[in-house]
């Protein structure tokens, strides 16, 4: 690890100074989590009276529980169609601003503030705008003969929380994308243009190509973000419904532990998801350290 | 640019204010709901022009609050907010920027595993340990109270990263010719490394600002007294009416009032928060 070559010499103030942070950590990170850990080994009976060691049973329940294993693949979906539309408009933007000479101060500043907004926040506006009484789409849908219903149908339930997630992600990719396109040198673009490639072809043979760094770092983000981050969306907006549709993963756990009490399961899915957050981290600080020696 | 197309900078300028506007579209139309008197969501068709009952809604909501959902007034749910969003944004730094100072400047035993015990949390969001946190918080006894809502929250991996990122960067005769003039590693932190910092914590403030604000699932389970709730968890109290339409125009005014703050923070500090949220991904 890296250090300073001048150093102070003390014997207690560097542990003084860690021991804020250190404590929060031991007793709301490490310690919770460890619980889990045991926890992930216990069975409780109904009461709450008795528990007993079950080993595995709980994670080899969750593999044959078909609600578990259709947690995972409503998570697969809902992350992977947020990233490729949050990701697919603000680069559309992106390079919108990129070319636009004057105002594209103006036009970041509108395009940024969603950022600020509340995943509650975005679930309930949009709740608001698909309400199959209410709202303004679903009666725009009907004119075209489309009949919407999130609180019946779950395509429809998936795609107004994948709607309202990547809603408020794209001012955050935007900003990304928009540092990327301005760290690409311009002579690059310049002898592409000169060599006749029009700003199609120069999009994807140049451009695009000189992306990838951020466009696969922002893959990881996305992904992260609509696996953790989305609780508030799913809840204020669908909360997991209709029959179990929108129920990702992150969401079934709190269902699990705080409403039907299944603290044993409950517990065996916190360590499955720590395990996934762990492969991301991991991936995540690969490519960083791969971007630093670049 | 490249070279001079009109027409391509017209269509850049197009998708740009189409993409203005459908960014915008929801927010109008909560605004536009949050000003008419909640008899005009019956008809079943929604206004798309504002009406004239803005200021007598979002008088009641701030002030008075809907005594049938149970919410109390939305001022007090702001200030709650608040004090949670500061206390968490200041404690977050003043810890971080801390343990960065001792893992930077001194040699001790321990230092790595210090260093990868913070480096866990990364690991460990509120979502995938939830019950057994709510656990120790609730034998804590600080349930319903500030410190149960944000000290929780304020252990900081990515803030403790940027500021040993920073103070690695300082140079070193700055700490050579503080010791030279006999000052200890405290006077050195607060006369040189604290007024360095400067930019640096204005950035990530205005980042965890937002973050204390926003913060949803943990205000929810930790808070059962009215008192207490926080105005991003108390919309949805104000929306799930049992066997009620929910009064539109109430959650609506909630909603704009829950997102006023933040979004301000954000246009008004633009450079400052980009300069944060870029950074701390590195």
């Amino acid at each position: 690890m890296q250090t300073k070559r001048t150093i102070f010499h003390n014997r207690w103030l560097p542990y003084l100074l860690l021991a804020p942070q250190l404590a929060i950590t031991v007793i709301f990170f490490l310690w919770p989590a460890a619980q889990a850990v045991r926890q992930s080994f216990l069975r409780e009976d109904a009461f709450g009276l008795k528990t007993e060691f079950v080993g595995l049973g709980n994670y080899l329940r969750l593999f044959s529980d078909p609600s578990y294993l259709n947690a995972f693949q409503v998570t697969a979906v809902f992350a992977v169609s947020v990233a490729a539309l949050s990701m697919g408009l603000a680069l559309l933007l992106a390079v919108a601003v990129d070319r636009v000479l004057r105002a594209n101060q103006s036009y970041t500043t509108l395009l940024v503030w969603p950022y600020a907004v509340a995943p509650a926040v975005a679930g309930v506006l949009w709740w608001f705008l698909f309400n199959p009484t209410i709202g303004i789409l679903p009666y725009a849908l009907e004119q075209l003969g489309y009949d919407w219903n999130h609180n019946l149908d779950g395509t429809d339930a998936m795609i107004l929380v994948v709607i309202a997630a990547s809603w408020k992600q794209i001012s955050y990719n935007f900003l990304f994308f928009v540092a990327g396109l301005q760290a690409i040198p311009q002579s690059l673009r310049e002898a592409a243009a000169i060599d006749g490639a029009g700003p199609v072809e120069r999009f994807f043979t140049v451009v695009f190509p000189l992306l990838s760094p951020t466009t696969f770092f922002l893959l990881v983000i996305n992904v992260t973000y609509t696996m953790f981050e989305t609780f508030a969306v799913i809840d204020a907006a669908t909360e997991g419904g209709p029959s179990q549709a929108t129920n990702i993963l992150v969401y079934k756990v709190y269902r699990d532990g705080f409403v039907s009490l299944n603290l044993g399961s409950s517990a065996a899915q916190s360590v499955i998801l720590m395990f996934i957050v762990i492969a991301l981290t991991f991936v995540q600080f690969r490519w960083i350290e791969r971007r630093v020696q670049y | 640019m490249v070279e001079n197309r009109p027409l391509l900078t017209l269509l850049a300028h197009l998708a740009l204010i189409a993409g203005v506007a459908v960014v915008a579209f929801p927010v109008y139309l909560a605004f536009v709901a949050s000003t008419h008197p909640s008899s005009a969501f019956l008809s079943g068709t929604l206004p798309l022009v504002p009406g004239d009952h803005m200021g007598e809604t979002y008088s009641r909501m701030l002030f008075s609050g809907v005594s049938t959902s149970g919410a109390p007034p939305l001022w007090l749910m702001m200030t709650n907010s608040l004090i949670m969003a500061l206390s968490i944004a200041i404690g977050k730094i003043a810890i971080s920027i801390l343990s960065a100072f001792a893992i930077v400047y001194f040699r001790f035993p321990c230092r790595a595993l210090a260093f990868w015990m913070i480096f866990v949390t990364l690991m460990l969001p509120v979502e995938v340990r939830i019950v057994p946190t709510f656990e120790v918080v609730a034998n804590l006894g600080m349930l319903d109270t500030y410190a149960g809502l944000s000290i929780p929250l304020i252990a900081s991996a990515t803030a403790t990263f940027l500021f040993r990122q920073f103070f690695l960067t300082v140079p070193d005769e700055l700490v050579e010719a503080a010791r030279i003039d006999g000052a200890g590693p405290m006077r050195f932190f607060r006369d040189m490394l604290l007024p360095l910092s400067r930019t640096n914590m204005a950035a990530l403030f205005v980042i965890l600002f937002i973050y204390g604000w926003n913060q949803y699932l943990w205000p929810l389970l930790v808070t059962t007294d009215e008192s207490q709730y926080t105005i991003v968890m108390g919309i949805k109290r104000l929306a799930n009416v049992a066997d009620a339409d929910p009064q539109w125009n109430n959650v609506m005014a909630t909603v704009i009032l829950a997102m006023v703050p933040p979004v301000l923070v954000v246009i008004g500090m633009q450079k400052l928060f980009v300069k944060g949220l870029v950074e701390q991904e590195k």
